[in-house]
């Protein structure tokens, strides 16, 4: 690590990614908030997530943006960066930074289950990974996806009159849940919260196919009878989720496996439903890459250092501060 | 497993108390004999499978996943079946049997066969019928589903009475068919051996200021609330069994007390050790309690006796329909026609007024022998459960100290991921020195903040246990403390729980041990 170091500086080039305060030249992985900051000088980041920082922070909110697409390299000086997708929301990469024939690479967020609504994750090889643990317990073995909304659909059967609330992030985990339900045919309006309306119609702008959605407005306390109603988890356990008649509380989450971080948050229907790589897919990554160094950026970082030294692979925490775990929020 | 197993995680994920009920009913609804009668048992702690031990379940684990990645993994998941149920990494084919022929096989299982047989079970189960399969063998479910919830449903179930429910229910056993039987209209009600079985007690609820206001208090008697443990009685033909408040069958442990006794009698009292019907301290019947075998020194240093509070029975006639008064009678007269060195009555307390009450509980409490007071309405029968308006204790003050938090450990159920397990203590000259461990007593709120405090204040980490910055005092509330040579403070607190967040105040404030000790020793 001597050309780059523990708060993923850059040093030849003098960039940071994912900077989590203010500074000259930022490449920026993706569009969430504990990744994407406003105030940089210099932006360099894939077309979709500059668009998704301007909508949620505002068209100043860098004072240069430079685009670049993915699989498409850029040589700043003696550095060479190459963004490839990262399969964790629209937008989302890894950055491959290669020096002097060294090839690091940062996942940034990401998975590698398949996702329509965004780019699919690409393998890359590298010398040194410098990667997220969000999952990294081997007690998290994401289910697959399908089955999780066919229990959100049975459960809809089941309780034809009771709302089903159901928490999401409002960037990437709203728009997949229901493109995920439009995958099982699910073809009825699907209402969300005014805190999702834009990120939505973004994605729709993007020709992602979301089906028709309605921000909810609510006048009558029987209107949304039998409806998937989506909102950001804070939403659903403040006053905002008591206008509903009788509501079921489901929540979208890769933390919903735990059940008991689902009775905590009094959710009633968990969908073990996560952007995120669990442990099988950040495991056979670490491998699929043949790096020699792992760096874990945030998350459970023990478990997978531990992991890497039973493989013969050099593992070093980073415990970069500020990461929440934004499925948490 | 299958229906027991998602039945048992729609109790845990159901948060309402109506929607438990109906979930249970439905499960009673839709579920044969003797499943449900199983299923009963075990989610009203009535059955345990004890011939599986939980260290051969973490031997199967450790030799089947990597111990340091089970370790971290179950500091993270905060409870053992379920780290167990998401790490178990081998699949098999095949169904599990249902829970009825399950308990049977559990409760068979021989040595030899028990780690091929639960091993193959984890691979066949899926994660929740894991789960289930798990707390089933650690026993304590921890679903948020008191037996007196599982009475409750039975009650709607068959649409009969929850106290007559309650009045059969230490007399019959798993799996139930003749309760179901006439739960479902095609029995008589069980009937029960009222020699050998228990009968729930009537409990008090805690007396708040607002109560004195609308209490008169002509219709109200004291007594104390000694500070022992709770029993009943039966005797019958000179046989005497004794029953701890949750129904536990403790006669062994004092073969001493006796009664020439022939008719059938069944009293509820306090145990206590002591001579002359004068009790020691809690700590002196502790070294009573929970032991198989009783030496006759034991029995010489702490004997027991019984303080007598009421009357259940007499002659096989049912008093508990009758009001206090009565009953009192009826005990009064049983006492001095059997007086022996094993039974006093509990003294009635007399007063005047609430005021004057007040200055009794102030002035006459004896630290080492009550409880705080008891009061109860004259006109009241003796109701099982904890019925409102009826009887109420009034606990004497708790006693404060403000301490240093020192080390925190993550907690387990419902609060799995949090820190909060507290370890606290005071000034040893310079350095700090534990006095005890508290793990409630906060609100949610207060909770979040020493969670956080914890997170962003580790010092050292030893195992599952964090070591703090010595900068956080709290203050603690205690019943009592006694001196203790297990503690290498030499005392330990009764009770303790976490009273307050004292972020204001500074560490150099907190006290000496031997301070402590002067005052509360």
């Amino acid at each position: 690590m001597k050309w780059i170091n523990e708060n993923l500086y850059i040093s030849p080039i003098n960039t940071y990614i994912d900077p989590s305060k203010p500074v000259e030249n930022a490449i920026i992985t993706h569009g969430h908030a504990d990744h994407a900051k406003p105030g940089h000088k210099n932006v360099l980041a894939t077309k979709e997530t500059i668009n998704i920082m301007k909508i949620r922070y505002g068209e100043n909110c860098a004072q240069n943006f430079q685009e670049l697409t993915l699989n498409k390299t850029l040589k700043i000086d003696d550095v060479k960066i190459t963004f490839y997708p990262a399969g964790h929301i629209l937008g989302s990469v890894q950055v491959l930074a290669e020096y002097k024939g060294e090839r690091i690479n940062f996942t940034g967020d990401y998975k590698t289950k398949k996702d329509k609504t965004c780019e699919n994750f690409e393998p890359v090889k590298c010398h040194t990974l410098v990667t997220e643990a969000t999952f990294g317990l081997p007690v998290f073995q994401h289910p697959n996806e399908h089955n999780e909304i066919k229990k959100l659909l049975r459960s809809l059967e089941l309780f034809s009159k009771r709302p089903h609330l159901v928490g999401v992030y409002a960037l990437g985990k709203a728009q997949r849940i229901i493109g995920l339900l439009r995958q099982q045919r699910y073809d009825k309006e699907i209402f969300i919260h005014g805190a999702l309306e834009k990120l939505c119609n973004y994605y729709v702008e993007e020709k992602i196919f979301l089906g028709k959605f309605l921000k909810t407005n609510l006048k009558d306390k029987k209107e949304y009878q039998g409806e998937i109603i989506l909102a950001p988890p804070s939403a659903i356990k403040n006053v905002w989720s008591r206008k509903f008649e009788d509501p079921i509380i489901c929540q979208a989450s890769g933390w919903m496996s735990i059940k008991q971080r689902a009775k905590q948050s009094l959710v009633e229907l968990p969908l073990i439903i996560s952007d995120h790589a669990d442990w099988n897919e950040l495991t056979h990554y670490i491998k699929l890459t043949g790096a020699e160094n792992v760096y874990v950026t945030h998350g459970r970082e023990e478990a997978i250092v531990h992991w890497c030294k039973m493989n013969q692979i050099n593992g070093l925490a980073l415990s970069l501060s500020g990461r929440e775990d934004e499925e948490d929020l | 497993m299958r229906s027991f197993s998602e039945l048992i995680n729609k109790l845990l994920l159901t948060s309402s108390r109506n929607r438990k009920v109906d979930v249970l009913c439905d499960y009673f609804k839709n579920t044969p004999d003797p499943d449900r009668g199983f299923t009963l048992a075990i989610i009203t702690n009535s059955l345990e499978i004890k011939n599986v031990p939980i260290s051969k379940i973490k031997e199967i684990v450790r030799e089947t996943v990597d111990e340091e990645l089970f370790a971290l993994s179950y500091d993270y998941v905060g409870d053992l079946a379920e780290t167990i149920s998401l790490i178990w990494p081998n699949k098999e084919n095949g169904n599990l049997p249902q829970i009825s022929k399950m308990i049977g096989i559990l409760k068979n299982i021989n040595k030899n066969e028990l780690k091929r047989k639960i091993h193959s079970f984890l691979s066949i189960a899926n994660e929740t019928e894991r789960w289930a399969l798990i707390k089933l063998i650690s026993g304590g479910l921890r679903i948020g589903v008191s037996s007196r919830l599982a009475k409750t449903a039975l009650a709607k179930f068959g649409e009969k009475k929850l106290d007559d429910i309650e009045k059969i229910w230490h007399g019959i056993d798993p799996p139930y068919e003749n309760l179901f039987k006439w739960l479902c209209d095609t029995g008589p009600i069980p009937e029960i051996d009222l020699k050998n079985t228990f009968n729930p007690m009537m409990l008090a609820n805690p007396l708040e200021d607002k109560d004195f206001i609308n209490l008169n208090y002509n219709k109200f008697v004291a007594e104390w609330k000694w500070d022992g443990i709770r029993v009943q009685i039966i005797i019958n033909d000179s046989n005497i069994k004794i029953f701890s408040r949750t129904g536990d069958d403790i006669s062994l442990s004092f073969p001493e007390i006796k009664s020439l006794e022939k008719d059938m009698v069944i009293l509820d009292g306090e145990l206590l050790v002591g001579r002359n019907y004068i009790p020691m301290n809690f700590n002196s019947l502790q070294q009573r309690l929970n032991r198989k075998k009783v030496s006759l020194k034991h029995i010489d240093d702490f004997p027991a006796f019984v303080k007598l509070y009421d009357i259940l029975y007499l002659n096989n006639n049912d008093l508990r329909e009758k009001n206090w008064e009565e009953r009192r009678n009826l005990l009064e007269n049983w006492y001095y026609k059997n007086k022996n060195e094993f039974f006093d009555l509990s003294k009635i307390i007399n007063f005047n007024s609430w005021k004057n009450l007040t200055a009794i509980r102030k002035n006459e409490i004896i630290d080492e022998q009550h409880e705080g007071l008891m009061i109860k309405r004259k006109s009241s029968p003796y109701i099982s459960g904890r019925p409102k308006g009826h009887w109420y204790k009034w606990k004497k003050d708790p006693k404060t100290v403000d301490a240093i938090l020192m080390y925190a450990v993550r907690g387990h159920g419902k609060r799995s991921s949090y820190y909060s397990d507290f370890t606290f203590g005071l000034w040893d000259g310079n350095q700090l020195s534990p006095i005890g461990k508290a793990y409630f007593g906060f609100n949610d709120n207060e909770l979040k903040i020493l969670d956080k405090f914890v997170r962003n204040n580790t010092i050292k980490k030893f195992g599952p246990v964090r070591e703090v910055e010595k900068t956080f005092v709290i203050e603690v509330a205690f019943d009592s403390v006694n001196s203790s040579t297990r503690h290498k403070s030499g005392v330990a607190l009764r009770f303790p729980r976490i009273k307050r967040l004292r972020e204001d105040k500074p560490t150099s404030e907190v006290i000496q041990l031997c301070e402590f000790k002067l005052e509360f020793l």
